[in-house]
């Protein structure tokens, strides 16, 4: 239990995707759950290796486009027919196929706000700092290595195991993440 | 086919980017364009020079505002004039960006990767200064905001059968799709800038902006999701958008204005000078921040193949436009049709043809598709044509309405000029902070590009 009061988790770095494929595999292998991938580029198979779910983004972004849309004709339909008709030669107060277009971009809006909103929500953004910032050489991250974090909140997190285990996988590097 | 075209690639076609580059030299020379590297003297003329420009239009549009627009060379029945002009002409400089970053990501086009940053930015940089000329030539701009619903204690509701209304909905919502899309496109890249930093200043700000973007898979899996369903939102928009302003003319009944061709006559028109403008600001950009190995001959080349092809669209508008015109039998419409090519306007109407006609012929040549400055100064002719068209629709209508007692003639005044031009200094402007502040190529883009062509096993 101190010990994982003491550190946040170990970071070690990859020279290639590859390496950092093989790394993932094997922790997965030995039963390691708490773990995520840091690169510069995304990089497909690596989710499914780490055993992540398929993103929500998609189910939550189509609710704001229809939600967008419903809003965006009922406001036409409502102020036109119920609030404020205008009668203009005898044509119908609810003329819909004027009314699509608001309709459509009211969807894409809210659509399109909604997808960046649960992007970030779910990447828990915006953050002004997070552990992994502290270690030096994370800023390679960004740039051309690739990084594998076991959390310390694993169950089978061992300051002294885990440590070997990652050693085994020949990182670049290896740090522990201060809290 | 797409499985040949894949294959063939490697041998067929040259290399994205110049060999040689890593993940490394293409974020280390990215970033230090923004970070490190000292603003070049030809940085400081340009800027210098655009901002003197865009005085015409910053102190312009305060006057317009207080004494109204009858500073514009407008009057009953061409009331349109200079300030519609203008709004559709940089409303259509903006679809290019939205094509080249939306539509070719979602057809998987991997060259846009080192153009669609700043080509976004021009979007937006364009939409912004479009938005702004409507609200110039209302009579009573302080109520612009009417035409948005809310409920007022006036009891009224805007007219969501007019395209005025339609208009204002259809540019707010592209502004804003465009802000998104430029803005999440480039968290990343903040990030990479916020890691790179080592100025205080710098890496506060950046790194604000970054919003806390780590690159982990899970960041990496919810956004290219909503990447995608950005792009998916933003195609939609490049078709839409132009569309709807082309309505504000075609549900009108003026002469030349109320026909069914415009929609996609505008768009294609849209296209051809928005691309235009891609390359007017490619072609120094990648000479002076020294982005050619990123900004290859080839991106130029696919530049001009699709500025060629949008071209042949909108000549092919022109015949249409003028075969119905004859061919409607109405007389209203065979006199504009006559008075476009001999009348007052007609110089514009021979100024566009040239441009934007037969100029565009020469990007057949190979030879002319790759020779950067020959792009640049064909770009500039493109888009004084491409200025023009509007002009001749904007004006040749109303000046040859239904009763010749009605026909009318205004031209300019120092007012339409100094606003014109200082608008684009103004967009100038904005567009080298913005390369000189932000990263104006995708860095997290360029390093896929660098994985594939190591996968394809390129040097």
């Amino acid at each position: 239990m101190t010990e994982r009061e003491r550190s946040w988790g170990l970071l070690a770095g990859f020279g290639s995707v590859a390496e950092l494929h093989a790394a993932i595999v094997a922790l997965r292998a030995a039963g390691y759950r708490h773990m995520d991938a840091y690169t510069p580029l995304p990089v497909e198979g690596l989710a499914e290796a780490l055993g992540q779910k398929r993103s929500w983004v998609p189910l939550i972004t189509l609710c704001g486009a229809l939600a967008g849309g419903i809003f965006g004709f009922w406001i036409q339909w409502w102020t036109a027919v119920v609030d404020f008709p205008i009668n203009v030669g005898g044509r119908p107060f609810n003329s819909w196929p004027a009314f699509l277009l608001v309709t459509f971009e009211m969807a894409v809006l809210v659509g399109a706000c909604t997808a960046f909103a649960a992007m970030l929500a779910l990447n828990r953004l915006p953050r002004l700092h997070h552990p992994l910032f502290g270690v030096g050489e994370f800023d390679l991250a960004s740039r051309n290595r690739f990084y594998l974090a076991i959390e310390a909140s694993d169950p089978l997190f061992d300051p002294v195991r885990t440590r070997q285990l990652l050693q085994q996988q020949a990182p670049l590097s290896l740090r522990e993440v201060p809290p | 086919m797409n499985g040949d075209a894949e294959t063939d690639r490697p041998l067929a076609r040259p290399p994205l980017l110049k060999p040689g580059q890593t993940y490394a030299t293409a974020t280390d020379q990215i970033a230090a364009i923004v970070l490190s590297r000292k603003t070049s003297k030809g940085w400081w003329l340009c800027f210098g020079l655009s901002s003197v420009l865009a005085l015409g239009y910053l102190l312009g549009a305060p006057i317009i505002f207080s004494y109204g627009p009858g500073l514009f060379g407008i009057n009953i029945p061409v009331a349109w004039g200079f300030p519609i002009v203008n709004t559709v002409w940089w409303i259509g400089i903006g679809h290019a960006g939205t094509l080249i970053s939306a539509i070719l990501l979602l057809l998987n086009q991997k060259w846009r990767n080192s153009i669609n940053r700043f080509a976004e930015a021009m979007t937006i940089f364009a939409v912004i200064i479009a938005g702004t000329w409507p609200i110039l030539h209302l009579g009573r701009p302080w109520f612009f905001y009417w035409l948005i619903p809310y409920p007022s204690t006036m009891g009224v509701w805007p007219q969501f059968r007019s395209a005025l209304v339609w208009d204002f909905f259809a540019i707010s919502t592209y502004m804003i799709v465009s802000i998104i899309f430029w803005y999440m496109g480039m968290v990343p890249d903040l990030g990479s800038l916020r890691d790179r930093a080592r100025k205080r200043w710098q890496q506060v700000a950046y790194g604000l902006l970054a919003l806390g973007w780590r690159g982990s898979v899970r960041h990496w899996q919810n956004y290219e999701s909503a990447y995608l369903l950005l792009a998916g939102f933003a195609a939609p928009l490049v078709v839409s958008v132009h569309s709807v302003i082309s309505l504000d003319f075609a549900i009108s009944i003026e002469v030349g204005y109320h026909s069914t061709i415009f929609p996609p006559y505008f768009v294609a028109g849209a296209l051809y000078s928005g691309f235009c403008m891609v390359l007017t600001i490619l072609v120094p950009m990648r000479k002076v921040f020294g982005l050619e190995p990123y900004i290859t001959l080839r991106h130029l080349d696919n530049a001009a193949r699709l500025l060629l092809a949008a071209g042949l669209f909108v000549a092919h508008g022109y015949i249409s436009e003028f075969f119905t015109e004859w061919y409607s039998g109405s007389t209203f419409e065979r006199t504009l049709g006559w008075s476009r090519i001999t009348g007052p306007y007609a110089f514009a109407w021979w100024i566009t043809m040239f441009c934007n006609v037969l100029v565009v012929q020469l990007f057949w040549f190979k030879r002319v598709r790759r020779s950067p400055w020959t792009l640049w100064v064909l770009s500039l002719v493109i888009n004084l044509g491409m200025w023009m068209e509007r002009y001749v629709i904007v004006m040749t209508g109303p000046a040859r309405s239904y009763t010749s007692g009605r026909w009318d003639v205004v031209w300019a005044t120092l007012f339409d000029l100094a606003t014109l031009i200082g608008s684009i200094g103004f967009f100038f402007m904005l567009m080298l902070l913005f390369v000189r502040f932000l990263p104006a190529i995708s860095i997290f883009e360029v390093r896929e590009l660098v994985r594939e062509q190591k996968e394809e096993g390129a040097p």
